[in-house]
């Protein structure tokens, strides 16, 4: 960040060659790249005590991708957060959500949303969804010393692809590896249960409406069954976060339009449990 | 046997600036000005690829005259200024002040101590929620940084460019009346005679920073936008 003598902008501003953000502050401020942190390789006694993002889940309908996430952060039995945000918007046409350890998961995000406007600034275009997908893989994988450390950041990539015209998401490991899932998937502690719950209420057709509830409907079978999610909270009016995004862009559910899915998934479930 | 000429410094830097003021004065002229809902940018040229308006931040754009390759290298550096500033702090502090000093220290050492001064002139300008934030830098080739109002024209026939704009300029303007302005102005005829020349929207690069604007601030005007606004002048 500090200029060198004189105050004139050192040699790597107006170095020729990259469009990448991350590239340019591997060279002019390596410091600030999420991970770089030095110390123990390992805290003694198992993995830090530090809060974790736990489910999040995306899923495809003609025209585009719904994703969806819970609020909870946990640190171990503890509730760290209960309104934590996990999808975030990663440009115009794409969304970001994360699982794993919540502070360098918010750092990536933020590096990330970063490299694609830094490379639209630079280049005047727009990166294909591919290539979103790929940088992200490769922002993953600068983090793979901390998740070696059991601090370990898996985000869930979904995007419009302006070329195909259809939605598709794509998952991640901590080595940067990158899969590209069909129709749904879900990451994260209650990932397990959303993703059986996609699997029953997935279909082909979904109207955008519908997908939402799928969304909603699935994080609170995943918060049914895991301790690390947290479902819909009536109480103090917290809903999960549930982002679409389409031809239109990225767009989030407002807050009344989930009170009021939420509110028909409590009534459909309370009828169908009857008298007990 | 040969003795090395004593060439005072004065005439080394007025030789400097005679070159950097012959190649900022052989580009096309840029306009600059401030409307209600913003600050609009307009010069005449032809490429859709080559722009030399851009966006750099958030509320904070980037224009200049002169040597392509030499000020696309100044605007990358800016957008790398300006996002790892943001990155490390926070968006809200990017400035156009701290980018404009940047460029003149940049400007100012290039123009001092290396062989050939950079042929470029760059206005830093940044739109706020109020009109009377705004604020628009113009730096010149060796560094020399003026803080303007209103408006502001570079390049070639600034001088001549900047009185038709001052002529016709008033605050609070619309867009379609400062469109309108920047369009006559950069048509206008030479000393040299001949007609004014009626720019039409293909010839013209035409870019806003637009307060109204969520975030990024910054749009392109071109095609049937730029029609309509063209049309809309009066």
């Amino acid at each position: 960040m500090t200029p060198d003598d004189g105050g004139r902008l050192p040699a790597a501003f107006t170095a020729l060659g990259s469009s990448s953000f991350v590239d340019f502050l591997a060279g002019a401020a390596p410091e600030l790249l999420p991970g770089a942190a030095r110390g123990a390789d390992r805290a003694p006694g198992g993995e830090p005590e530090v809060p974790h993002a736990t489910t999040v889940l995306a899923l495809t309908f003609p025209g585009g991708v719904v994703m969806a996430g819970d609020r909870r952060a946990t640190m171990g039995t503890f509730i760290a957060h209960r309104e934590m945000r996990k999808v975030y918007p990663a440009d115009d046409f794409s969304a970001v959500a994360i699982a794993g350890t919540a502070g360098l998961a918010i750092e990536l995000v933020r590096l990330f949303q970063l490299e694609l406007e830094h490379y639209e600034k630079i280049e005047g275009t727009l990166l294909s969804l591919e290539g979103k997908a790929n940088r992200l893989g490769t922002i993953v994988r600068g983090a793979l010393p901390m998740a070696l450390r059991g601090l370990a950041v898996v985000p869930l990539f979904a995007g419009y692809d302006l070329a195909r015209g259809d939605g598709r998401i794509f998952s991640y490991d901590v080595t940067g590896g990158r899969y590209e899932e069909r129709e749904h998937h879900a990451v994260g502690s209650g990932a397990v249960f959303a993703r059986g719950s996609l699997k029953k209420r997935w279909r082909p057709g979904l109207s955008e409406d519908e997908a939402v509830e799928v969304a909603v409907e699935a994080l609170a079978d995943a918060a049914d069954d895991d301790a690390g999610t947290a479902g819909p909270d009536v109480t103090r009016k917290i809903w999960p976060t549930v982002a679409t995004v389409t031809a239109h862009g990225y767009a989030e559910v407002p807050a009344d339009r989930l009170a009021d899915v939420v509110a028909r998934l409590d009534a459909r479930r309370a009828a169908a449990g009857g008298d007990r | 046997m040969t003795f090395p000429f004593y060439v005072s410094p004065e005439q080394i830097m007025k030789d400097r600036a005679d070159y950097a003021r012959k190649g900022i004065a052989r580009g096309r002229s840029v306009v600059v000005v401030g409307y209600d809902d913003g600050i609009l940018f307009a010069t005449e040229n032809p490429s859709r690829a080559l722009h030399k308006v851009g966006e750099i931040y958030d509320r904070i754009a980037f224009a200049a005259v002169g040597k392509y390759n030499e000020f696309e290298s100044l605007r990358v550096a800016g957008v790398r200024y300006a996002d790892l500033r943001g990155y490390s702090y926070d968006r809200a502090d990017v400035s156009a002040r701290g980018l404009a000093n940047a460029y003149a220290q940049t400007m100012g050492s290039v123009f001092t101590t290396e062989a050939k001064p950079l042929e470029v002139e760059v206005v830093v300008a940044e739109v706020d929620s109020d009109p009377a934030g705004d604020e628009l830098y113009r730096l010149s080739y060796d560094g020399a940084v003026a803080e303007v109002r209103g408006y502001v024209v570079m390049g070639g026939e600034a001088e001549r460019l900047q009185a038709v704009v001052a002529g016709g300029w008033s605050e609070g303007m619309s867009l379609p009346a400062a469109i309108g302005l920047a369009v006559r102005a950069l048509g206008s005829a030479g000393p040299d005679g001949g007609a004014d020349r009626v720019l039409r929207s293909g010839q013209l690069e035409v870019a806003v920073l637009d307060r109204t604007r969520p975030r990024r601030a910054f749009r392109r005007l071109t095609g049937a936008v730029l029609d309509e606004l063209l049309a809309a002048r009066g």
